[in-house]
């Protein structure tokens, strides 16, 4: 009887000692889950879902604060991703928060650009180049299409194109089929 | 049963009587190679008007070295190669830039792309070109003569065989093999080119050796071309160099890279690597000819060997310069070119011309005019039924029908999960294909959506990580404002008492100044004071007297200031 006592005390003591041990060890640096549901985020920073960028949206699904339908620029298959992240159910998108639309890129007419500034300060990602009272100009490649310069800039000189299809980004089309009803008929009356 | 399909598979994949081996599937669509090898390649005249697209390779688009409005001669370099991964575009014969703009190029989409047109004079002038004594360069030298000559893969690839030929300390290659299977139905470019020009093969693949330092070197015809194998046999037993023809067993896709060198040499390309690094490198034929004329002629890669066949009066294989339009090709083949009617490439892997005025590129080894009886309409597809002949026929042991299924569902992971990189678009799966499915289609919609995913995905992590360095830059910046302002604040506060301190010291720096002006003015004595009489010297006397006790007085009066405010 006491030894079997001893014998489980000693076990429950030296699996305490380890998991407190491994708990020290492999801690983990900040929330896990944040990180994963950044990772679905489109990173466009563009704050339409009601929070200033996509971490901060990220934090507030992870807490329960926001809904998974709020990111227009993730789509459809960015609520489905974070329902199957989540494990909740699929709701589609709350149009409340704008509507998904063709990826762009900001353009600046830089005839108009007085130099202002306004709009640097405006983009997330640092992807306008310029100083004050010189031209200002996007660099396409990293710009995400957040639409955030577009209102500062008090002189109404960028404006939003969709991004072009070439034959470098070309994509190929999901195969679709007519039906040919006529076809159908003779093979059944063949048959 | 899976396990007996595979020992069965295996024992098919040993060693055939040939001494060659096997891939597992394949098809034998009919082959059609007779009408366009009937007679001699033909040489095409200058045309009017060329267009040449400045993406005609895999990799960075080239950049454009002329303008509008210039004179070139032919093999001019138009555009250069941007970076390693590129290759550049030249002139094919001398003219006029007339424009630089975006024309439709062949290619699946029917997209534009920026593409400059050259206005044949008529004289076709060289520029000064020479051959290169390549034994006598450095490999590098060499290489950098092919990268600047745009050279590509002329199989279809079009990749630029300069990053192939490298050497690679990692991954050494130990057998070169030259691709002339020329599987495809239809096509006979690579067939009459060793026909006639075995020789200049030869040269080009003795060029490939040196680069490479190969210790085997094979060249795979398919066992139906025997003018070509006997002709190919006959320049390799004049050559220097050791190389062997092998005659392989005609199936189709053995011309594909993968497929001919698991026949050759036994050895299977691992899912997702290059040949390179299971020390072979395969070449086509045709690549090993435009080398030849880059090295000993001088020549860039301005003109292909295109085959024109289908519905056309003269079907055959004419010598054509890069840029010449398609439908004006087809014209002088004795064909009607209809948008909609021509392919570009074979039958099973080729796709139609967007339109038919378009211009020849490197990758256009073939044009079938097709007529409507010639292929017959897809049938309508039906349900997959799982028969898997599409997995019999697979040549890179895929299960074509899950991809099939995974595509259709754009279950895209899943997909790749069941490795759809490792699909050649060969088409044998829809060839075989009770049902009429379109399967190749599916799969290239697939993968381009997966690459279209991962870009997007690694933009958006480029995005992230902008986006988080310049929130730390804000916070930094307001953290250094914040310190500058407390710097600022106890500055105000220490400067009473550093005050006075600052201020002996800048006077002591004013009174050292005074005391070298004075010392400066005594040192410059009067120049006119030689030769004077005795009155003007009393004078000077007597001022100089005056000047003293004036100087005396203010010394006193400052040193009585300085005391006054250091009290």
């Amino acid at each position: 009887m006491l030894t079997a006592l001893l014998i489980m005390l000693g076990l429950a003591l030296l699996l305490g000692v380890m998991l407190g041990f491994s708990a020290l060890k492999f801690k983990v640096e900040g929330d896990p889950l944040i990180a994963r549901i950044d990772a679905i985020l489109p990173q466009t920073q563009c704050g339409q879902c009601g929070y200033p960028g996509c971490k901060p949206y990220a934090t507030a699904i992870a807490k329960g604060e926001a809904d998974i339908n709020q990111c227009p620029p993730g789509g459809d298959a960015g609520v489905r991703a974070l329902a199957d992240l989540l494990g909740v159910e699929y709701k589609p998108l709350n149009a409340e928060h704008g509507l998904p639309k063709p990826k762009s890129v900001a353009v600046i007419d830089e005839n108009l650009c007085i130099g202002c500034t306004l709009c640097i300060q405006a983009c997330p990602v640092d992807a306008i180049l310029g100083a004050a009272k010189h031209m200002h100009t996007v660099i396409a490649s990293e710009c995400t299409g957040c639409e955030l310069c577009v209102a500062p800039c008090p002189v109404d000189c960028i404006r939003m194109e969709p991004i072009a299809e070439t034959p470098a980004n070309w994509k190929w089309r999901y195969p679709v089929f007519e039906i040919r009803p006529e076809e159908t008929v003779t093979r059944k009356s063949a048959a | 049963m899976n396990a007996i399909v595979n020992i069965s598979r295996l024992f098919r994949s040993g060693t055939t009587r040939s001494g060659l081996f096997s891939f597992k599937g394949g098809v034998h669509p009919p082959e059609h190679k007779l009408e366009s090898t009937a007679s001699p390649i033909r040489p095409v005249a200058v045309p009017q008007r060329l267009v040449l697209p400045l993406r005609q390779h895999v990799g960075n688009i080239a950049k454009l070295q002329v303008a509008v409005g210039d004179h070139v001669r032919k093999g001019q370099l138009l555009a250069k190669a941007d970076g390693q991964v590129s290759a550049a575009v030249h002139a094919p014969t001398s003219g006029t830039i007339v424009s630089v703009e975006k024309q439709l190029i062949p290619h699946p989409s029917g997209l534009p792309d920026v593409s400059i047109t050259l206005e044949a004079d008529g004289r076709d002038e060289w520029i000064p070109h020479a051959a290169l004594d390549y034994r006598a360069m450095s490999k590098q030298e060499l290489l950098e003569h092919l990268r600047e000559a745009g050279v590509v893969g002329l199989g279809g690839a079009t990749f630029p065989s300069h990053i192939k030929l490298r050497e690679d300390a990692r991954h050494p290659v130990r057998t070169l093999i030259i691709n002339g299977a020329e599987c495809e139905p239809y096509i006979t470019c690579d067939d009459m080119l060793m026909r006639e020009r075995a020789t200049e093969i030869v040269r080009g693949i003795e060029i490939m050796c040196y680069l490479l330092d190969a210790e085997v070197c094979l060249i795979g015809i398919e066992d139906n071309k025997p003018q070509a194998i006997e002709s190919m046999r006959k320049a390799v037993a004049d050559s220097a160099v050791a190389m062997q023809v092998v005659a392989v067993p005609t199936i189709y896709p053995g011309g594909g890279a993968k497929q001919l060198i698991k026949v050759l040499t036994g050895k299977e390309v691992p899912s997702g690597r290059l040949p390179n690094e299971i020390g072979v490198q395969c070449f086509n034929v045709a690549t090993a000819y435009s080398i030849q004329r880059v090295v000993n002629h001088g020549e860039p890669v301005i003109s292909r060997i295109v085959t024109v066949t289908g519905n056309v009066a003269n079907p055959g294989n004419y010598e054509v310069l890069l840029g010449m339009s398609i439908s004006e090709l087809v014209g002088l083949a004795g064909g009607k070119a209809e948008d909609g009617r021509l392919i570009m490439g074979g039958p099973m892997m080729g796709f139609n011309l967007p339109a038919a005025d378009v211009p020849v590129v490197k990758a256009t080894n073939c044009i079938i005019v097709s007529s409507p009886g010639m292929f017959a309409e897809p049938a309508p597809p039906l349900p997959c039924i799982r028969c898997t002949r599409c997995a019999e026929v697979c040549p890179v042991n895929l299960q074509p029908q899950e991809l099939y299924w995974f595509s259709r569902a754009q279950n895209l992971e899943k997909a790749r999960e069941y490795n759809i990189f490792d699909c050649i678009e060969c088409g044998c799966c829809s060839y075989v294909c009770p049902s009429h499915i379109p399967l190749v289609q599916y799969y290239r919609y697939a993968k381009s959506e997966i690459i279209a995913q991962d870009r997007a995905k690694e933009a958006a992590d480029i995005a992230r990580e902008r986006n988080e360095f310049r929130l730390m830059r804000i916070e930094r910046e307001k953290q250094e404002r914040a310190q500058k302002h407390a710097q600022k604040a106890a500055g105000a506060r220490a400067d009473a008492g550093a005050d006075s301190a600052a201020e002996a010291a800048k006077k002591a720096a004013i009174a050292a100044a005074i005391e070298r002006a004075k010392a400066q003015k005594a040192e410059i004595a009067a120049k006119n004071t030689d030769n004077l009489t005795t009155e003007a010297a009393a004078d000077i006397a007597a001022i100089e007297q005056r000047r003293a006790r004036q100087a005396a007085a203010l010394e006193q009066a400052t040193t009585e200031s300085t005391t006054k405010e250091a009290e």
